[in-house]
């Protein structure tokens, strides 16, 4: 293992120390239990908007705590939920007295965490509303699995959920903002390398140089098939038509087009994919009126890519046009 | 015979060396399937776990229960804290002012203990999880005890029952936690929380013989 770290068990505890001080500006954060709050927060009247996940997937979340996106983010161990007291303190901090949005990630740690945590913040009082992301259309969505993984579509509707919030809309409108993205947004991603958590000392899986895993998650959790590595066009089209046809998009709809890195994937290639994205998605006929590309929601080090569309319609618009002012998300101030 | 406090007590500091030594097995049976940290989240547990034990060590089996529980939820994460911390919580409210445990109330905690995280994992046999190798240990336990089997033959019963219910989930398809993502590419690989669930029921009849 080849890191820029000191101790694999103070790697979660100095990452947050080093955005401490670089962002001073913008967020506290709180040790023990861990979590990042805006700066200026509890905004008195407004809807509290929190998320959480492992760490390892930088920017998100904590990178998207500010004015127009996150009130807090809990940052669990490397690939590992936080804690359910972790959540319950976040809640509390950002409460403005008119409730708190949780987003949660649908993945079976996650969501047993955040459950435990929304039971405790309801018993101090303060109401709590989840919304699951739930956009990978490479799992299949079956009450019998754990159903799909929440990828790129968390970091939209933290960016809408996040402005419509601002406007002080009420804990449902909020929490509507977060269904329509969970429910107009599909992902599917892949990897050229696997990735090392850096206490487990080894990849978490062997990925021969002329391979490549279609299908894969955001922890290194290997995907649905192997297959010999194809062309940044090939692989595009083998991500885009599983998305297209999943809700379906149809001819006319207005999208958000998200190309983000894995971590390891420079942004050169990811325009390449982009370009090859856009075509397809004009071809049937999909108008992209909105788009984000940038390693966004990373995985360590592996190097691959994801794809999310987002159906748009005029209030999501206005919601994505919105200020926001985050270390990882920035515009309109 | 009964298991006294202490002895409950000894079986928690076994199982925290026996999950050191085997952090880095339950991590690679999770990079298998999963998302490498099994081994890892439960190591940092039971070294809180061990941590916090001195404050609790002389009260009931119930108290320290809980104690070990609340730690497991705070310090785990992942999908292993709510579970192991239910295990625990649930044990502790079934012993609840206990000072030993007859055999009866070892299997009545444990059967809560599974009940409960059933509850909160909405898993089912075969799903190829911890329940898996829970689910016969506990039932092996129960018949054991009912047939008024000596304490050391129920444990090693119930523990030889979690090791063929943890084996049983290597042809396994995962329906539940990040394995299920693989699908079929799941099926011949064993279960890390089958086996860190097994690993702590053969702890058990080992310290308590």
């Amino acid at each position: 293992m080849k890191k820029l770290i000191n101790k694999p068990e103070d790697v979660v505890r100095e990452e947050l120390e080093g955005i401490a001080l670089a962002h001073a500006n913008l967020v506290k954060v709180h040790y023990a239990p861990d979590f990042i709050v805006r700066a200026d927060g509890p905004i008195k009247g407004k809807v509290g908007v929190i998320s959480g996940g492992g760490s390892g997937h930088e920017p998100m979340h904590g990178g998207f705590v500010g004015m127009g996106m996150l009130d807090a983010a809990c940052p669990g161990a490397v690939f590992t939920s936080p804690t359910p007291d972790q959540m319950l303190e976040a809640t509390k901090a950002v409460n403005g007295g008119v409730g708190v949005l949780h987003i949660v990630k649908n993945y079976t740690g996650d969501i047993m965490n955040f459950d435990m945590a929304a039971e405790l913040a309801r018993a101090e009082g303060i109401e709590v509303e989840s919304v699951v992301t739930d956009d990978d259309v490479a799992v299949k969505n079956s009450t019998w699995t754990a159903g799909r993984r929440g990828v790129g579509v968390t970091v939209l509707a933290e960016k809408l959920c996040g402005a419509a919030a601002e406007q002080k809309r009420s804990l449902k409108e909020v929490a509507d903002v977060c269904r329509k993205a969970k429910n107009f947004g599909r992902s599917m991603g892949m990897a050229l390398t696997s990735c090392t958590v850096p206490h487990a000392g080894k990849p978490t899986f062997d990925l021969p140089e002329d391979q490549m895993e279609i299908g894969i998650g955001i922890h290194g959790e290997p995907g649905r098939t192997r297959m010999p590595l194809k062309s940044a066009d090939e692989i595009t089209e083998m991500l885009m038509e599983p998305i297209i046809s999943d809700i379906p998009y149809k001819a006319g709809d207005e999208v958000l087009m998200f190309v983000n890195g894995l971590g390891g994937t420079p942004l050169i290639e990811l325009y390449i994919v982009y370009r090859k994205a856009y075509e397809i998605a004009s071809k049937h006929g999909l108008k992209v009126v909105r788009n984000l590309v940038g390693p966004y929601m990373t995985s360590l080090e592996m190097a691959g890519t994801s794809i999310t569309l987002l159906k748009m319609d005029a209030d999501m618009l206005k919601l994505w046009d919105a200020p926001v002012k985050t270390p990882g998300l920035r515009w309109g101030i | 015979m009964p298991i006294p406090r202490d002895d409950v007590v000894a079986w928690i500091k076994a199982v925290a060396e026996m999950i050191s030594e085997n952090s880095s097995y339950l991590t690679q049976l999770d990079s298998d399937i999963g998302d490498a940290d099994h081994g890892a989240n439960m190591d940092r547990g039971f070294k809180a776990v061990i941590k916090k034990l001195p404050e609790v060590e002389d009260k009931d089996i119930g108290t320290i229960f809980k104690s070990v529980g609340m730690t497991l939820i705070s310090t785990v994460g992942g999908a292993g804290g709510p579970l192991y911390g239910t295990w625990f919580l649930q044990a502790g409210m079934k012993t609840a002012g206990k000072m030993e445990l007859t055999p009866a109330d070892w299997s009545e905690a444990l059967e809560a203990a599974l009940n409960g995280i059933v509850m909160r994992g909405k898993a089912e046999p075969g799903d190829k999880t911890m329940v898996d190798a829970l689910t016969p240990a506990v039932a092996a336990l129960k018949q054991a005890v009912q047939a008024n089997q000596p304490l050391n033959t129920a444990l090693e019963l119930s523990a030889e029952a979690a090791k063929k219910g943890m084996e049983a989930t290597i042809p396994l398809v995962a329906r539940k936690g990040r394995a299920s993502y693989l699908g079929e590419r799941s099926a011949g690989h064993q279960d890390p929380g089958a086996t860190s669930s097994y690993l702590m029921l053969r702890v058990a009849a080992d310290t308590w013989k």
